[in-house]
């Protein structure tokens, strides 16, 4: 802009040889980077308060949960950091049955190391065989997945020995948590960090040391 | 009177903004019934401002007291029914004239030269659009709006590497919360009335810079008296404000019998499960976006990988950004182009419809291969408006067809083993009957001929 004025002088003002056409360039130069400068900062305080507040940070504390009454079968739910928390006692046949699901799952062995801590690596996804941990957030989408116990029911198939069906988008999880092939969903369900208080307590959100 | 206009256009150039953009604004002669819409557009826009101001008197943005508030102001402000029931009708009309709106602009070329910006300004307008009806739908704070949001939030969390970091600064919390309800209300008030507004303003300044195109898509510019007036042009005011407000008449007649008679149009424009309170620790049956949504969402459905199926749905939007430089064709209304081109149109709209309806179905064997062969045939109709541009070789055609056939089938023999061959193979004949009419006809039928274009506009 600066430039085009000085080429090629509109009238007797910009002609004068007393404009310094230099000077003008420099100050708006120098108020231009001022001024980026001050509206990047201005933007920060924006940009992060829109982000979690300290309270929303704070919630996320340990869940205590009483596991006693669970029966065999039954699933329970509760919260932890606005999140479902399921935890099913699985039957000595639900066990069973899981090694049959090997075949057709993503990640039968629970490779991807993010989905649960390292004491639930194995072949039951739990610390405890019986009792199975996990956070009931589907990994496609964040749906919140059913529980179907059942034996090979008419919508879900006949290798279906029990498992998760998310509604969504129709990805599935035998009863581990491990998701099936060729359904949206990438990761098997998490296994959120928990330990055992007592035999009928369990604490979600601090693990334990045992691995 | 005239004294006082004087005095104010002598302060404010009232008279020459009317006379440039009305009285004395020339539009072609030939407007049909597809015209209506960009005004009707408008009419909806003011709308829905208004409702919502008043809706937002009453309403509270708190996760606890949302759901009570909204059935507060159903059940115990006078009038308050009327006014939700006018602002809830009034976002699915938006998208209704808004869908024909564009329609209007594919079948007559005006995206085309000079009006490629009028176009993505348009587009922009829409994508805008499509994120105030998102955060809206999350303000009753029932189950349908929960989880809707948790569903297209976490969209943003299948981004790799800042994903999960993003979707979590978009809601301010670890789950959808009333963190998210609050910002967004802020937004929801804010973008239709500030952003759009702005943007309505640009899009209309580029079309009067323009000009209007019309059915014939012919410049009527080109052909001036030596007034300088187009011969083919008549004043916006009085001729198509008066065929405008006939429009506005037709439309509000309609607009009010869904009010009063239908304001859930069994479920599609008020979800029932929206009814329920929303409830973090349970997912509703079956979720399905609002019917406006649907046609995209099937694309992010019928994609496996959760971030492929965000860059699909993504493309799907980008696709018609890009449609004036895909579309290089000089002949812009259909009715000058060839029969194939109009086939291959309206098989983008029924495939389009078709998109919407499987986004309101759940998940079965049958739908999920449905909704992969209307997605593939979705992005087809873009490849083959860009082939029809002009006329080809045979050579080329069997080329493109060989290509796209065999990428089409080489799809399906990586996926065929997970999913059932006699649901695969048979839907196959959806995008490859499309393919083969666009790609082959021209090789073997009259039918890809184009008309020559008249000097002047026709007036049937």
């Amino acid at each position: 802009m600066s430039s085009t004025v000085g080429a090629q002088p509109e009238n007797e003002l910009e002609s004068d040889e007393r404009v310094d056409v230099k000077k003008r360039r420099f100050l708006v130069a120098a108020t231009s980077a001022v001024g980026a400068t001050g509206a990047a900062l201005l933007a920060a305080p924006f940009v992060l308060s829109i982000s979690p507040s300290e309270r929303a940070k704070a919630a996320g504390a340990p869940v205590e949960a009483d596991i006693s009454k669970l029966e065999p079968g039954q699933i329970m739910r509760f919260e932890w950091r606005g999140k479902p928390v399921w935890v099913v006692r699985r039957t000595q046949a639900m066990l069973d049955a899981l090694r049959e699901n090997d075949k057709y799952l993503r990640d039968p062995n629970s490779d991807v190391k993010t989905q649960q801590p390292p004491y639930a690596v194995n072949e039951y996804r739990s610390i405890k065989p019986e009792f199975l941990v996990l956070v009931g957030i589907c990994t496609h989408l964040g749906c919140a997945p059913t529980y179907r116990p059942e034996v090979a029911p008419a919508d879900l198939g006949d290798t279906w020995h029990g498992g998760f069906y998310c509604p969504c988008h129709g990805s599935r999880y035998d009863l581990a948590g491990r998701v099936y092939q060729n359904v949206p969903a990438p990761k098997n369900l998490e296994v959120p960090p928990y330990s055992y208080l007592s035999d009928s307590r369990i604490l979600v959100g601090k693990g334990s040391d045992i691995t | 009177m005239n004294k006082l206009i004087t005095w104010i256009d002598n302060r404010l150039p009232v008279v020459g903004v009317w006379n440039d953009h009305l009285a004395k604004y020339y539009t072609p002669k030939n407007f049909n019934f597809w015209y209506y819409f960009g005004s009707l557009a408008l009419l909806v826009l003011v709308l829905q401002i208004v409702t919502g101001l008043f809706l937002a008197m009453n309403y509270k943005p708190d996760a606890h007291s949302a759901f009570a508030s909204v059935e507060y102001i159903m059940r115990e402000v006078p009038g308050g029914w009327f006014i939700r029931y006018m602002h809830s009708t009034g976002a699915s009309a938006f998208f209704i004239v808004i869908y024909l709106h564009m329609f209007r602009a594919l079948i007559y070329g005006s995206y085309k030269a000079p009006r490629e910006l009028l176009w993505v300004i348009g587009m922009v307008i829409y994508l805008a659009l499509m994120a105030t009806a998102f955060m809206g739908y999350l303000l009753p704070w029932g189950q349908m709006s929960y989880w809707g949001a948790q569903v297209i939030v976490n969209l943003f969390g299948a981004i790799p590497g800042i994903g999960p970091d993003l979707a979590l600064w978009i809601r301010g919390d670890y789950v959808v919360s009333d963190a998210t309800l609050n910002r967004f209300f802020a937004l929801h008030f804010f973008i239709p009335a500030l952003g759009l507004p702005v943007l309505v303003f640009l899009h209309i300044v580029a079309l009067h810079h323009v000009g209007s195109n019309n059915p014939d898509g012919v410049e009527i510019k080109k052909n001036k008296d030596e007034n300088g007036v187009p011969k083919d042009g008549i004043p916006f005011h009085p001729y198509y404000t008066v065929k405008d407000l006939l429009g506005v008449a037709g439309f509000l007649l309609v607009f009010f019998a869904i009010v009063f008679f239908k304001p859930e149009m069994g479920g599609y424009f008020l979800e029932h499960p929206n009814f329920i309170p929303a409830n973090p620790l349970q997912t509703p049956e079956h979720i399905a976006p609002v019917w406006y949504f649907t046609p995209f969402y099937t694309v992010l459905r019928a994609v496996p990988d959760p971030f492929l199926g965000v860059v699909a749905m993504g493309s799907a939007i980008l696709m018609l950004f890009l449609l004036p430089w895909l579309d290089r064709n000089p002949i812009k209304s259909w009715r000058y182009r060839s029969a194939l081109h109009r086939f291959s149109i309206l098989f983008f709209v029924v495939n389009f419809l078709v998109l919407g309806w499987l986004g309101v179905k759940p998940v079965t064997p049958l739908f999920a291969e449905f909704g992969v062969r209307a997605t593939e045939a979705y992005f087809l109709f873009f490849l083959v408006l860009w082939i029809f541009s002009k006329q080809r070789s045979s050579a080329f055609y069997f080329i493109v067809y060989a290509l796209t056939m065999g990428l089409l089938v080489f799809y399906d023999f990586t996926r065929v083993g997970s999913s059932d061959p006699t649901i695969v193979w048979p839907a196959l004949l959806w995008p490859g009957f499309y393919l083969t009419m666009c790609l082959l006809g021209p090789v073997f039928t009259k039918f890809a001929q184009e008309k020559p274009v008249p000097e002047r506009v026709t007036s049937k």
